[in-house]
This record gives structure tokens, C-alpha cells and sequence, in this order.
């Protein structure tokens, strides 16, 4: 007996995109450490999962631009493909109590028009400064914002990559000891760390003092703001100074 | 999650939130996962601390953890909570802030607790347990341990010797750990009501009375001239001169883990396992496990069944695994097999089966488990590459037996054979190691043959033996690291040399150094302990894993510190034991007789296999006698319960 071919699976019924939020102590969970407790959630919640073709189904879960280990985020997305079709706030109820707390499933809706990737343009980031003394980080910021670019380096996959991370700060304000900038989404990804990598080298002793990140919204850049990307028609996000 | 706002110690969580920002898969130290259980500190009159003393990957999916944890956390009147070893990076943080060691569920600090109940599962944890105990404040020595501080108890079946450890351990349970902490529980409680009569060493006097707990500062141990133990010998009227080993009757009634924990981190086993039947009598001389567990207890079909399907449920697992020893020798092995397979057929749970048989029937097993089209790799393990060798271990295959299994595997479509061995066996001789290299040679050319086809492969994976305590071999001399890499040489250019077969065959084997150091905490005795200090001093943690083992840094300290008793690494390892020599762990009664093991230690040294009793009569090892128990096997002729998969409450379906 050879080896049989694998199963081909059928194409998902429905598309839903999710919402969700990384909180508390589950921020020091990795994206694959969320995917594999989803997948658990999905099965523990018994929904009717696409699956791919293969001798490996994998359910049919697109992840787009996660979050990075140890920050915080109320703005992750993901596409789930069903193979039936189910009430999105249903789905949304039933996920969320399925995952362990910190996981949370804000809002689920059925996908029509493009997929995430082309919705999440930018993300609005809070970099929580209450370390630093008010003067300094000032003083660090408009330093920062001043710059024609800031070249910082980060250890990547493929070893340390330096790239600008002035150019993709688009806009900020200040909220109380938070920082709030938005980053447009480029390549390579500038995140959060690395702002406070360059801020660091306009303020050295900031090496010491711990800043925590949290990404309050993604969605499409909408002039400085970001939008909602679950909403076809274009609402404000959150304004900026 | 919020931590809970109770009388107990505070949660040192919000001290440990900055510190995890700067280590590695911080997650691994957050608790919280799906089915912990965290329970208010004061409703609890019994608090136990379950402690792996290794990385939380490797801790996490352990069986025994999972059972107690939910065995002890099912009464209301008992807490338990989990602590792992912390990797470096995040230790020397905690030092330098000065936070102890910590358990998951309440991040409370495990020198609060009542009980620290240790699973071993390797010698190589040795220094991991004592780092956490340093961590966790508690003084390294039991006797300098204050009123408060919680009992150290080791279980697990590296605590069939706890010798090298007894300084370190309050206490050690020999045999299944389920009943043995529900006693401690109680001994404990009852001694609190009473007042705490006698303090501490009163407790522990308690438990030592009931003849199955082992409390090594209750025993003398003596040496004779020539560096032999020479006896030893209780110290007190509570500790009897032998302390026996716990025995469950019927699996059925302890059917855990009914929920266990789903990790967040990444784990090294990812399944939902249920353990078919424990103990096993197939006698395999070198197999610690296969001795000091026995007698076979099987858990039944249908209960197997029932916590397969409430497993999944609980856990969101896609597979499921059936452990045992040897699970192919279940009584109704080939029922479940097809009753499950039939059972989760279309859907995407797999069912896996850690077999080492080597027969026809176990590939009508494999075949059944891999029914939605997989095919991977079959794996088995005969041990021994010639007949001789196989003769001498008890491991009853012959070189026939082998071939016509992987043919008939071959010709069922399998395309990779992965074949487990062993070197540095007692009387094993060059050509004994030279003859796997023939065997693989004959996997692939039958492989070749029935398939017509070139891509078939042998993989070869090679351990070297490590004499353990409780075993015939426990009198043998261990292979020096020099000779067993000398084979493994042998062994891998004779691979290189078979034009025809050696590039589909690939050979794996580590270097027999870590298993010197495995065979001197294996089977040594109190003063090993020194050693093991040492190491630890000298900054040795994480021994089981080969990028923090230093193999210098354990030979530099053992030749130091044995050079004051006159005795050396050689003479714990490399060293023949005689009959009458009192090895250090003969005052813990597994059950097995003596003389039987002596026998069929000469019984190896003439090639003379032996039975399994569950179908060639009793050989006499002892073990039901002694601790009036006996074997539990089926067939009972029950089937699985079908699955009552009614419809869910409406979801409020939309039209598609």
C-alpha cells in the first residue's frame, strides 16, 4: 500500500476578522505562544474550523503584524476561516471565554472587501515614560522628532539590522507620562523599542529606566491618525497634537 | 488575572514583572494558563509546593506533576501550586533584587509552603534542585532547617536512591506518588490539630513510622576500610530497618489528569496523555523503570476511553498519547487502538503510541494509528545489535524477528525504520556494536527490496548505558566514556564503509561523558552528595542539558572531594560490585528480591533469557509477595462508551 494522497479541504464557508487584545501578564507571551493557545480555544470552543489541504491541516487562521513579545496590545487582528456559517458575536463570545484571561476577543466581524494586510497601515503606540524624568524625556523626544533620521539597530533573524526609525514616526502627543506616536508600517517594521532605542541616544542614562509599550490602534493611515480597519467607512482615530 | 487578596504571603509578582522584560520566553514564568488552579491560601490547611527541578518546557508536560497536582488540589483542605527551575538569566536577576524562588499560580514565595514535593526524573536535576532550594532561601542541609520552613520531599523514580541527596531532602516516597502525598497531607494536618507535638523531627517521625516514607537523617550509615558501605542502620525506634515502596492496586480508581494544564510557553510534549497501564514485567535487564515499577496494573478500555474524549475537551489538544512502558502489551491493545482510531477517524486528532515492540502486531497497531494517511517514521528499539547482546539485556528479538517486522513496514509504505540502541552494555565486546551497523545495513537492503524503491532510511540512534540501582546490572561495571566513544567510532566508520547501504543510514549518539557523571549519581551513596555541592558551587546548573553540562567541572570536583574518603569516580562507576558488597540504597525495598536480582544478573552473564510472567509463569522477582499486590490485567472484553456528540446549543446560525 502506497501512501495516499492528502485530503483536499474545502474552501472556508465564512471569513471573520477578529479583534483582539494581549493584556497584563500575557503581554509576555510570543505571537507563536498566542497562536498555539487560539488554535487550543478554537477546539475547546468547538467552532466548525477551515482547514487547509494536506497531509497537516492547519485551521485557516491568517495572523497580520503581531505585536512583539512584552508589550501590551488592545488593537491585535487576525482572519479566521469557518466552515459554516456563524453569528460573528456569537463567535466573539464564545473565543473569548474559550481563551485563558489577557487573551481577550474584542470584536468580530465578517470580512468583505480586502484582507488585513492591506487595512493595517499604521499602529498608534503608547510608550509609558513614567521612568524617566519629565524634563529629560521631553528634552529626548523633540531631539528625537527634530532628527532627519535616527539609525538604531536591532538583532534580527538574520543577525543586527540597523535601519531609520525617525521616518516612520508620523505624529505624537503626550498623555500624561505615555508617550502616543503613530508608526506607519514599513519595511523594515520599526517598532516601539526602537523609538526608545533612539530616544536613548539623545538621553543615555535612559538605558536604566524600563519603558512599557502598548498599542492602543492599527488600521489605515488616515492622514496622522489611525483609522478603524474593521469599519469600511473611514472613522477618526485618535487625535493628535 | 488578578491575584487573589488573601491572608497569605503577597503575590512577588509585581517585583518579578520588571525582571522579565530582560529574559528569555519570559512566559514560561507568568503562571495563568488554562486549568491552573489557584486557590485562596488560608481555606487550605495543607500547602504543597510541586517542584520540577528543571526548565518549565521540560517540567510542564510531566505526567507525575500532573497527577498530583490534581490528586492534592481535588481536596479542599489541601493547595498546591507549581515552581521550575529558573533559567540563568532570570536567577542572577533574582539575586541581585533579592526575590526568592516562586510558584506559578500565586507567584508565592515556596518557602511559605508546607511541603516541597520534588519530581526526579533524572540524577542531571540534582543541581537544579539545589539552586532552587538556594533560591527559595531555605538552608541547602535539611538538619539546619528551621521549624517553619517547609519539608523537602522527593518522589519519582530517581528517588529510589536518594543517597547522593539525603543531606539535601527531608524526606523521599518510593513506588506511585498518589496515595503517599494524600498521607503526608493527613500526617500533616493531624500533627497540626495535635499541636505540632515533637516540632518537625516529630512529623517526620510520624511519616517514617508508617514504613514507607524514607527519612535519611533517621539512618546511620557506616564504611568499612576498603571505602564499601558497610551498613545501614536506623538511628531512632520510628524508622524500620527497610522502608517499602508504594503500590496503587487499580489504576481506575485515580484517573488522572482528568483536566491537566495547557501551557502558554512552548513545551517539549504537546499531547494529552493517558497512562494505559503502569508497571511492566517484560525484564529488560538495564531498565530501571521496568523493575521498581512493577506489578503490571492496566487501566481499563473504557476508562482510557472516557478520559481521552474528556481530555481533549478540557484541553483543546490534538493528540493523544499512550503511555506506558511498553504500551503495545496492553491485554487489549489492539482494541483500543481501533476503537479510538474509529473513533477520531476524519477528525484531526492523532493518537500516538511510544512502542518499542518489535513484531508484526505492533506494525498492525502502527497502522491503525496513522489511518488518515501518514505515514512517518516506525520506531523500535532492540537494544542490542547482536543476538548475544539481546541474550544478555533480556531483550527477546532475534535478527529474523526484525527484518521480517520492517519488511512487512516497508511494503505497508512506510519509508524511514528508526532503530533505538545501546552501548557499553555488560560483556559487550567491539563486534557487539559493529553488528548494528550489520542490522541497518539489512533494513535498508529489505527496505530497498519490498518497496522498489531507493528513498527508504535507517536511522540510528545510540545511547550509552548507565548502570542503575535496582536492576541486575546494578552490580555491573560501567563502560569507561574511552571505550564507549571508541565503539560509537567504530560504529559510525562502518557505516561510512558500506558503499551499498550507508548513506540512507544516519547515526546518533552523544559522547559517554555525561553518562559517567549519570552513573556516579545514579549509584552513589551519601558522601556523593559533597560532590554534587560542589559542582553547584562551582556555578554547575541545567546538567541535563549538554550546553550547561561541563564534564571538567563535575571530574575536577569529584576527584577533590572523594580523594578525602579514598575512593574516586572510577570506583563508583567503572567499579564490579560483589555480592556481598551493601550497596547504598539495599535498605529501600522496591520489592524486588535480592537473590532473584543477583540470579539474574548471572542469569545475563550466561545468555540466559527470562520470562514475562504475564504469560510465562512467575520467575519469583518478589514483588507481589512482598507487598501483597499482584498483577492486574484484563481482558476485561469492554468497549468504548460511543460518544454522545449531540448537537450544541444553537448557535445562532446564519444562512450561509
Amino acid at each position: 500500500m502506497a501512501n495516499r494522497p492528502p485530503p483536499q479541504q474545502p474552501p472556508p464557508v465564512q471569513r471573520l476578522l477578529l479583534r483582539y487584545a494581549k493584556r497584563g501578564r500575557l503581554r509576555f507571551a510570543s505571537h507563536r505562544d498566542f497562536a498555539r493557545a487560539f488554535e487550543r480555544a478554537l477546539r475547546r470552543a468547538g467552532l466548525p474550523m477551515a482547514y487547509s489541504s494536506g497531509f497537516t491541516p492547519h485551521p485557516r487562521i491568517s495572523y497580520a503584524n503581531p505585536a512583539a513579545t512584552g508589550a501590551e496590545s488592545e488593537a491585535e487582528y487576525l482572519e479566521l476561516g469557518l466552515a459554516r456559517a456563524l453569528d460573528p458575536d456569537w463567535v466573539r463570545v464564545e473565543l473569548d471565554q474559550a481563551l485563558p484571561a489577557g487573551f481577550d476577543v474584542l470584536r468580530v466581524v465578517e470580512r468583505s472587501g480586502p484582507g488585513l494586510a492591506d487595512r493595517l497601515q499604521a499602529s498608534l503606540w503608547s510608550v509609558d515614560l513614567s521612568a524617566w524624568p519629565s524634563s529629560t524625556r521631553s528634552a529626548a523626544v523633540e531631539r528625537f522628532w527634530a532628527a532627519d533620521q535616527v539609525l538604531v539597530e536591532r538583532m534580527t533573524k538574520h543577525g543586527p539590522r540597523s535601519f531609520d526609525a525617525r521616518a516612520a514616526l508620523v505624529a505624537w502627543s503626550w498623555r500624561q507620562d505615555d508617550w502616543l506616536t503613530v508608526l506607519r508600517h514599513q519595511v523594515p517594521l520599526v517598532r516601539p523599542d526602537d523609538l526608545v532605542s533612539g530616544l536613548v541616544q539623545f538621553e543615555p542614562s535612559g538605558r536604566d529606566w524600563p519603558a512599557r509599550l502598548r498599542r492602543l490602534a492599527q488600521g489605515p493611515l488616515e492622514g496622522r491618525t489611525v483609522g478603524d480597519p474593521l469599519a469600511p467607512p473611514a472613522v477618526p482615530g485618535e487625535a493628535m497634537a | 488575572m488578578t491575584e487573589l487578596i488573601d491572608d497569605g504571603p503577597p503575590s512577588l509578582y509585581p517585583r518579578l514583572e520588571p525582571l522579565l522584560a530582560q529574559v528569555a520566553r519570559p512566559i514560561q514564568y507568568v503562571g495563568g494558563e488554562q486549568n491552573s488552579i489557584l486557590k485562596p491560601w488560608s481555606a487550605a490547611q495543607v500547602r504543597w509546593c510541586l517542584m520540577y527541578p528543571d526548565a518549565y518546557a521540560v517540567g510542564q508536560p510531566n505526567q507525575g506533576l500532573a497527577v498530583l497536582y490534581e490528586v492534592l488540589n481535588q481536596r479542599d483542605w489541601i493547595l498546591a501550586e507549581r515552581s521550575f527551575a529558573v533559567w540563568p538569566d532570570l536567577a542572577g536577576l533574582m539575586r541581585r533584587h533579592g526575590l526568592p524562588q516562586f510558584t506559578l499560580e500565586g507567584h508565592r514565595p515556596v518557602r511559605a509552603f508546607d511541603f516541597i514535593g520534588v519530581s526526579l526524573s533524572t540524577e542531571l536535576g540534582y543541581t537544579n534542585l539545589l539552586e532552587a532550594l538556594d533560591l527559595a532561601g531555605l538552608p541547602l542541609r535539611a538538619a539546619d532547617r528551621g521549624e517553619d520552613d517547609p519539608l523537602v520531599v522527593v518522589g519519582g523514580h530517581v528517588a529510589s536512591n536518594p543517597e547522593p541527596i539525603a543531606d539535601f531532602i527531608d524526606a523521599a516516597v518510593l513506588g506511585d506518588g498518589e496515595q503517599a502525598v494524600l498521607d503526608l497531607s493527613d500526617w500533616r494536618r493531624q500533627w497540626q490539630a495535635d499541636g505540632r507535638p515533637g516540632g518537625r523531627e516529630g512529623l517526620l517521625e510520624r511519616c517514617a513510622a508508617s514504613g514507607r516514607i524514607y527519612v535519611p537523617r533517621f539512618y546511620a550509615v557506616e564504611y568499612a576500610p576498603s571505602g564499601a558501605v558497610a551498613a545501614v542502620r536506623p538511628n531512632r525506634p520510628a524508622a524500620p530497618e527497610r522502608v517499602r515502596k508504594y503500590v496503587l492496586d487499580d489504576l481506575d480508581d485515580w484517573p488522572h489528569p482528568v483536566r491537566p494544564l495547557v501551557p502558554l510557553a512552548e513545551t517539549v510534549h504537546e499531547r494529552y496523555s493517558v497512562e494505559i497501564f503502569r508497571g511492566c514485567t517484560r525484564g529488560c535487564r538495564f531498565c530501571q523503570a521496568g523493575m521498581i515499577t512493577r506489578p503490571v496494573r492496566e487501566r481499563s478500555l473504557d476508562r482510557i476511553g472516557a478520559m481521552v474524549e474528556r481530555g481533549l475537551a478540557a484541553t483543546g489538544l490534538e493528540e493523544v498519547g499512550l503511555l506506558s512502558l511498553s504500551s503495545a502489551d496492553h491485554s487489549e491493545i489492539a482494541s483500543l487502538t481501533k476503537e479510538l482510531a474509529d473513533r477520531y477517524e476524519g477528525s484531526q486528532v492523532s493518537l500516538s503510541l511510544p512502542s518499542t515492540r518489535v513484531d508484526a502486531f505492533n506494525l498492525e497497531l502502527a497502522d491503525q494509528l496513522s489511518r488518515n494517511g501518514r505515514r512517518t517514521g516506525l520506531t523500535f528499539a532492540p537494544e542490542g545489535g547482536s543476538e548475544r547482546m539481546r541474550q544478555v539485556i533480556n531483550k527477546n528479538v532475534s535478527a529474523d524477528d526484525l527484518i521480517a517486522t520492517v519488511s512487512a513496514a516497508f511494503q505497508a509504505g512506510w519509508r524511514q525504520v528508526k532503530l533505538y540502541f545501546m552501548c557499553g552494555l555488560p560483556t559487550e565486546t567491539d563486534q557487539d556494536v559493529l553488528a548494528i551497523a550489520d542490522l541497518a545495513g539489512q533494513v535498508v537492503e529489505v527496505g530497498r527490496r519490498v518497496s522498489g524503491r531507493r528513498d527508504v532510511g535507517c536511522t540510528l540512534s545510540v545511547g550509552a548505558f548507565v548502570p542503575k540501582p535496582h536492576t541486575p546490572f546494578q552490580w555491573a561495571a560501567q563502560a569507561d566514556p574511552e571505550t564507549v566513544d571508541h565503539r560509537l567510532r567504530l560504529l559510525r566508520d562502518a557505516i561510512r564503509a558500506d558503499r551499498r547501504h550507508g548513506r540512507a543510514i544516519s547515526l546518533r549518539y552523544h559522547d559517554g561523558r555525561p553518562g559517567l557523571i549519570e552513573g556516579l549519581l545514579a549509584r552513589g551513596d551519601r558522601r556523593v552528595g559533597q560532590v554534587i555541592e560542589a559542582v553547584w558551587r562551582d556555578g554547575g546548573v541545567f546538567d541535563g542539558w549538554s550546553e550547561h553540562f561541563s564534564f571538567e567541572r563535575w571530574s575536577d570536583q569529584a576527584e577533590r572531594v572523594l580523594a578525602q574518603q579514598g575512593i574516586d569516580l572510577d570506583w563508583f562507576t567503572t567499579r564490579r560490585r560483589d555480592q556481598s558488597e551493601v550497596l547504598a540504597w539495599d535498605h529501600l525495598d522496591v520489592g524486588l528480591d535480592r537473590d532473584w536480582l543477583w540470579q539474574d544478573w548471572q542469569d545475563a552473564l550466561d545468555g540466559q533469557v527470562v520470562g514475562d510472567c504475564r504469560w510465562a509463569g512467575c520467575s519469583d522477582c518478589g514483588v507481589c509477595p512482598e507487598l501483597s499486590t499482584r498483577i492486574e490485567i484484563g481482558p476485561t472484553g469492554r468497549h468504548l462508551v460511543p460518544l454522545a456528540l449531540g448537537p450544541r446549543p444553537d448557535p445562532a446560525v446564519k444562512d450561509g
